[in-house]
């Protein structure tokens, strides 16, 4: 679950971390009254979106009058702001932070993850910060540095130290690495994160480090455990599909084409729509029913499924194991039924009972196209969905 | 001839008295796996399937000399049954759970570095020596005693895989899903190396997926130490950077992760990476012949 650049440094203050001062707003007047209270000459107004590269999209603005602050506040909220990661739709501005400027000297980059390799927590710093860190590893690799904890002994203050001297800070600011470095250790060991990354974290004229930007992503698996981290959630900047299917246990993402997908298990619907797109066709989306596809999940599933309108033909694909075909087919058909099916649907179905899985579904007398095989499937979908 | 269980293996359930639990261990005896007694805790006593229930690991063990387990524990006690069953010296773990926290999973690899005991998930389907021993939640009548050894990180394209090339008369020696989560426990290359050297396993099947750099660490692994032939797949050509699809480990973050990436990786290791995933028997078999 992704939060807003706020409330991660709320957090992150919340922490011990230095983060500049800063007030939220959600309408023009509030972004005024802000500005008032914060009592400075000059601001940051950023608009809260759940995606980076703001900067480069216009939502990020240095501001110098109250009347600017009017301006760009009204020129933000409720708008759909498009960065390079959100995709064509963009996501809705409905709040705009506004910060304290801060003189600088020089930008660095610290993040806190899993390493999938190492399996371990890693930290990882650079004194190229403010830019995209994948970019810097790729560009000059020698700039990162990296610093596994053991997950027994935790963090240590010599790997802080580390961490201080490679980016040449000096006296206090060695102590305020070591505290910022605990505080991210500790949200993401207290709050179950996955991770923590402070882009750029600045050295301010006065020595101050501060963390300008901050992101926190937290492990879905562990939310159930952190009402509080929950109640931070801001579903109006998650996929309004996703999240639906999401309360039917169903795993759903958005695509662009005009094949909608329904399978059993992760690996099988991405292969499925590989197989799609390798048969000349453009899968409309991801979406795995789960072990058992129940006549109320694949009725759910559907739905979903149909309530994107560029969908001209849907592929079912199940591999029956421990539940039995027949007993999938039969739920297909309830489905099929109660969701008035209009456009043409392949259904594969492999496993145990597929045979008569595949008697039931053509004896139904409804329009279903029951392939022999998932090439024969893929084929006929892409056929069906360009012939209409 | 087998990897990790065979007809002796002796098995206990860990949440056999759980839905899911109680469902597969039936399944499993069903299919002949020597599932010996199952472990709940406050549940010590109880009997279930004809089974004994035990409230900790080391009470079952000490009765049964059981040296695998199967953990149907729910996500959030997931953990700690995996580490109860490492440190009573259970050789083979299979977690079946999906949803346990990464941070719990951590500390469980942490844990497992210094130990003889192996961990095959979480999120998976199990393990399977056809005909001998099926530990997981597969179903056991597409697979077919042979030679092939297959791992992978999915589920249904483990079956897929086994139909295949049951369907094509080879069959396999034993099935390993390794998982579908970014920390798990038995990685491609462990269980390649187990195939390289096991005598009746003749060719080897890999599925992955987006995510992660397992596939490519296995390519780089492959070059040097295996002389069988590997048919390779990866699901994801079509998924879309920074959303995980399905599966806690696959997501591309930063461009790295990418099925173009881990098939370039594994080809140029000389695996037969087949584009669609119907043609992992079709391939395999013209390896072998």
């Amino acid at each position: 679950m992704n939060i807003h650049e706020y409330q991660a440094k709320q957090i992150l203050s919340d922490y011990g971390i230095p983060v500049p001062v800063g007030k939220l707003a959600s309408t023009v007047e509030e972004a005024k009254q802000c500005a008032q209270m914060l009592e400075r000459n000059a601001w940051v107004l950023k608009a809260q979106i759940h995606a980076g590269g703001r900067g480069q999209a216009g939502g990020v603005h240095v501001v110098d009058s109250f009347s600017k602050i009017s301006e760009v506040s009204h020129q933000l909220l409720g708008t759909r702001l498009v960065t390079k990661q959100t995709g064509v739709k963009g996501l809705p501005v409905n709040s705009v932070w506004i910060e304290e400027t801060v003189e600088l000297k020089r930008e660095f980059y610290l993040s806190l993850l899993v390493e999938r390799v190492s399996e371990k927590l890693v930290f990882i710093a650079s004194e190229a910060g403010g830019m995209d860190i994948e970019t810097v590893a790729i560009e000059s690799p020698e700039k990162i540095l990296s610093i596994e904890v053991n997950p027994i002994v935790g963090l240590q203050p010599y790997q802080c130290r580390r961490v201080a001297y490679a980016l040449s800070l000096k006296g206090e600011q060695i102590r305020m690495m070591e505290r910022i470095m605990r505080g991210m250790y500790q949200v993401f060991i207290e709050k179950d994160a996955s991770q923590i990354e402070i882009n750029p974290l600045v050295e301010a004229e006065n020595d101050a480090l501060l963390a300008l930007d901050a992101k926190i992503t937290f492990d879905d698996n562990a939310l159930s455990g952190h009402s509080d981290i929950l109640a931070l959630r801001d579903r109006e900047q998650e996929d309004i599909n996703e999240n639906k299917a999401q309360g039917f246990g169903l795993n759903y993402i958005t695509l662009s084409g005009n094949i909608g997908c329904m399978v059993n298990g992760a690996g099988l619907a991405m292969a499925t729509m590989d197989l799609v797109k390798l048969k000349g066709g453009e899968p409309a989306n991801f979406l795995d029913v789960g072990g058992e596809a129940t006549a109320a999940r694949v009725t759910e599933a559907f739905k979903i499924i149909l309530s994107d309108e560029q969908v001209k033909a849907i592929l079912v694909n199940i591999f029956g194991g421990i539940v039995q075909c027949d007993m999938i087919a039969e739920g297909l058909i309830i489905a099929i039924q109660e969701v008035k099916m209009t456009i043409p649907i392949v259904v594969r179905l492999e496993g145990t009972n597929a045979e008569l899985g595949q008697q039931l579904l053509n004896n139904s007398g409804l329009s279903v196209i029951a392939a022999e095989d998932l090439e024969t499937a893929a084929i006929k979908v892409v056929e069906y969905a360009g012939g209409l | 001839m087998s990897i990790l269980v065979n007809q002796s293996t002796k098995v206990i359930c860990q949440g056999l008295t759980g839905k899911q639990g109680l469902f597969h261990s039936q399944q499993a005896l069903a299919y002949g796996t020597k599932l010996v007694a199952g472990v709940t805790p406050g549940r010590g006593g109880e009997q279930h399937l004809g089974l004994t229930v035990f409230d900790s690991v080391q009470e079952a063990i000490d009765v049964t000399d059981a040296d695998a387990t199967m953990i149907y524990v729910p996500a959030p006690f997931a953990a700690d049954a995996i580490l109860e069953a490492e440190e009573a010296g259970i050789k083979v773990i299979v977690c079946i759970t999906e949803g346990i926290p990464i941070l719990h999973m951590l500390k469980v690899k942490a844990v497992l570095e210094n130990s003889s005991s192996v961990l095959i998930g979480p999120n998976c389907p199990g393990i399977i020596t056809p005909g001998e021993c099926k530990i997981g939640i597969m179903s056991g009548d597409i697979h077919l005693l042979g030679r092939i050894g297959i791992v992978s990180r999915s589920g249904t394209l483990t079956y897929e895989a086994v139909k295949q090339t049951t369907q094509q008369g080879l069959g396999q020696s034993t099935c390993v899903g390794i998982g579908g989560d970014p920390i798990h426990g038995l990685r491609f290359i462990e269980v390649i190396k187990m195939f390289e050297e096991d005598p009746l396993t003749e060719g080897i099947v890999m599925v992955g997926e987006i995510g992660g750099s397992e596939e490519e660490e296995a390519a780089d692994y492959i070059v040097d130490h295996v002389s069988k032939p590997i048919v390779g797949y990866i699901a994801g050509i079509t998924a879309p950077s920074g959303k995980r699809m399905g599966h806690a480990g696959a997501i591309i973050t930063g461009g790295k992760g990418t099925a173009e990436g881990k098939i370039a990786a594994l080809t140029a290791a000389g695996v037969d990476v087949a584009r669609s995933p119907t043609e992992i028997g079709e391939r395999m078999k013209a390896r072998l012949s």
